[in-house]
């Protein structure tokens, strides 16, 4: 186990110093650099040259890369020039929130989706699994924008149910007005129960056919017994490492959500910051949501080994 | 646990436990070929799969034959004549500029797919080389490799997307290129975990023993035998690359008029849900959802008829 947790932890390490890499990468390919792109298309050579040196823009690349790795681990991830804030109080800020909805909407998701794909499991090439599978599958293929504005349309502006827009300010906001976080909760919720269940209903399909489930039947068991007490907890081992794998979708999922519903996160700064050409900003963001994934994953895998002792005894990669 | 061999280290995420363990029983005939036959059965017999085949073909046949029978003019703006609502001549109605809505359906269904495909075919093609040299060299090499996977895989792929189109100017060749360079990321993983298993085979020790060079024996021996990972991967690659070029649309990043998209025409059309002209939504949306289900059913049919864990 502690084998286990010092490698995984190590390349963990490895990782994130290859996403700043990346990073450092990201804002080499900016037109003209990073001076060009914070001064203004019409900056003169002079004023460049002049932000170069200044910044130690005009040192080789590795040292560039030095300078800007340990400005980052101390917590200096830039300024936005936009905004006349520095980045790192400006995720403070928005960072929490976007943790909330994301959060929210995955705990809800997992709520719904677990029960759903046992429940497909053991319904199995029935019509209800059929029409469950099919809104799963026309669910996560429709755009997610456009499931928003769907929602919009016919729960907001046709049918006054929920606000159209997502409480603005602090979290004191979505306390006093909870009703306007359904619409974006909810978009974010179908498109993760749509893969969720489907994840579940082949997990729990593939424990159905273990020894152990024949064994319980045989000795009497029904069949919600088996499915609760025997598959559940087999198949939602997996969802764990689900979990860490499916952040990165998620969050996708809320950029596109907080742009539509105005709800002020890491996702609506992100766009806003696309379009106003704010650099700082957008790697600033990139780089503290790859380090949020990395350090996602690593728990889940970490906590897929506490519950599943074969990852721990075994070669691990060999539990499935 | 002191039992990390020299083995490339594994994490227990799903892609490569799942890549590990969807592997047949070894056999002595020629294994590719035998199995490909299999699998082209269960696959006939799967309906679903079937239906999204023939999905599929009618709607390259809409897109591609279409407009050379449905002519319509997709370059020049009729004002005179926007918005007319579905009618004779118009049998989808025009749009805001003008332009025929069944005929632009044709032509950004074209734009869409040829970005589908082309940029699975990027990712495909980038991921099969990246995890088949991974799996077969082994080792720190192996092992570095698969970390920078899982450093582009930790950034979200929409962001890391949002970023290029701000920095590249979006056109088809380049979303192409940079979708599939977000893309190939996932078949890496999945052909480096077969290439694990598959480098152990006595045909692959046999022709290592005779002499037969590392190239040779990951084109012949690996790839070949990794085809259905591959073809089901690749399948799950098209629907995706049209939902992040349709969403990439929205957000404004997309290809840039005239030249039309589903992605385009669906995000345009949402400006006018509040006017009534359900004609500039519905088709559009319609289209892109319908096209990514079939790609998903097939690419699930596939995945069944070559025996793999049904996860995705």
């Amino acid at each position: 186990m502690i084998g286990y947790l010092v490698r995984r932890v190590g390349q963990s390490i490895v990782v994130l110093v290859l996403v700043t890499m990346i990073v450092f990468g990201l804002e080499q390919l900016l037109p003209g650099g990073p001076a060009r792109a914070i001064l203004g298309t019409h900056a003169t050579p002079t004023a460049v040259a002049a932000f170069d040196r200044q910044n130690g823009l005009d040192a080789s690349l590795p040292q560039q890369y030095w300078t800007w790795l340990t400005g980052v681990v101390r917590g200096n991830l830039g300024f936005s020039y936009v905004l006349n804030q520095s980045v790192v109080s400006l995720l403070g800020e928005r960072l929490p929130k976007t943790a909330f909805l994301a959060g929210v909407s995955t705990a809800i998701a997992l709520v719904v989706a677990v029960p759903l794909g046992l429940y497909q499991a053991e319904r199995r090439n029935h019509l209800d699994d059929y029409a469950v599978t099919t809104l799963s599958f026309v669910l996560y293929s429709t755009p997610a924008f456009w499931l928003a504005l769907l929602l919009i349309e016919f729960l907001a502006v046709r049918n006054h149910v929920f606000p159209a827009e997502a409480p603005q300010g602090g979290f004191s906001a979505i306390v006093a007005d909870p009703k306007a976080m359904v619409l974006p909760v909810l978009t974010i919720t179908l498109v993760t129960i749509a893969a969720f269940s489907r994840y579940v209903r082949s997990s729990a399909l593939d424990q159905l056919t273990q020894d152990y489930v024949r064994m319980a039947r045989s000795k009497g068991a029904s069949k919600g017994r088996v499915l609760v007490t025997h598959v559940l907890r087999n198949a939602i081992l997996p969802v764990v490492t689900l979990l860490g794998v499916y952040l990165p979708y998620i969050l996708s999922g809320t950029l596109i959500t907080e742009e539509i519903f105005n709800y002020p996160g890491v996702g609506l700064l992100f766009f806003d910051a696309a379009t106003s050409q704010d650099y700082p900003v957008l790697l600033g963001v990139v780089l503290v949501v790859a380090t949020a994934t990395v350090v996602g994953s690593l728990l889940a895998d970490i906590a897929y080994a506490v519950i599943d002792p074969r990852v721990r005894y075994h070669r691990p990669g060999g539990a499935s | 646990m002191a039992s990390s061999l020299p083995e490339p280290t594994h994490e227990p995420t799903h892609e490569t436990a799942r890549a590990a363990a969807s592997e047949p029983v070894p056999s002595t005939v020629p294994e590719a070929s035998r199995r490909r036959a299999v699998a082209l059965e269960s696959f006939l017999d799967n309906r679903l799969a079937i239906a999204g085949l023939v999905v599929i073909v009618l709607l390259v046949l809409f897109c591609f034959v279409g407009p050379l029978v449905y002519h319509t003019n997709q370059v020049n703006t009729r004002l005179a004549m926007e918005t007319l609502p579905p009618g004779p001549g118009h049998p989808l109605g025009t749009d805001d500029v003008g332009y025929d809505v069944l005929g632009r359906l044709m032509v950004g269904g074209q734009t869409s797919l040829e970005v589908g495909v082309g940029a699975a075919l990027v990712a495909v093609v980038v991921g099969v080389a990246w995890g088949a040299v991974a799996g077969y060299v082994g080792g720190v090499v192996d092992a570095l490799m698969m970390r920078i996977v899982d450093a582009f895989l930790s950034i979200p792929v929409l962001f890391l997307l949002l970023f290029l189109a701000t920095v590249f100017r979006p056109s088809v060749p380049m979303l192409i290129g940079v979708v599939g360079l977000t893309a190939w990321l996932i078949p890496a993983r999945l052909v480096r975990g077969e290439t694990l298993t598959l480098r152990t085979r006595e045909y692959v020790q046999a022709a290592r023993t005779m002499g037969v060079k590392a190239p040779t024996i990951i084109v012949r021996h690996i790839v070949t035998n990794s085809v259905g990972t591959i073809l089901v991967n690749a399948t799950f690659q098209i629907a995706d690359a049209i939902l992040v070029v349709a969403a990439l649309s929205f957000l404004g990043l997309g290809i840039p008029p005239p030249a039309a998209n589903w992605g385009a025409m669906l995000s345009n059309g949402l400006n006018f849900t509040y006017s009534g002209y359900w004609w500039l939504v519905y088709p559009a949306g319609i289209a892109i959802v319908v096209t990514v289900v079939a790609f998903n059913l097939v690419g699930d049919g596939l995945r069944d008829a070559f025996g793999m864990d049904r996860r995705r």
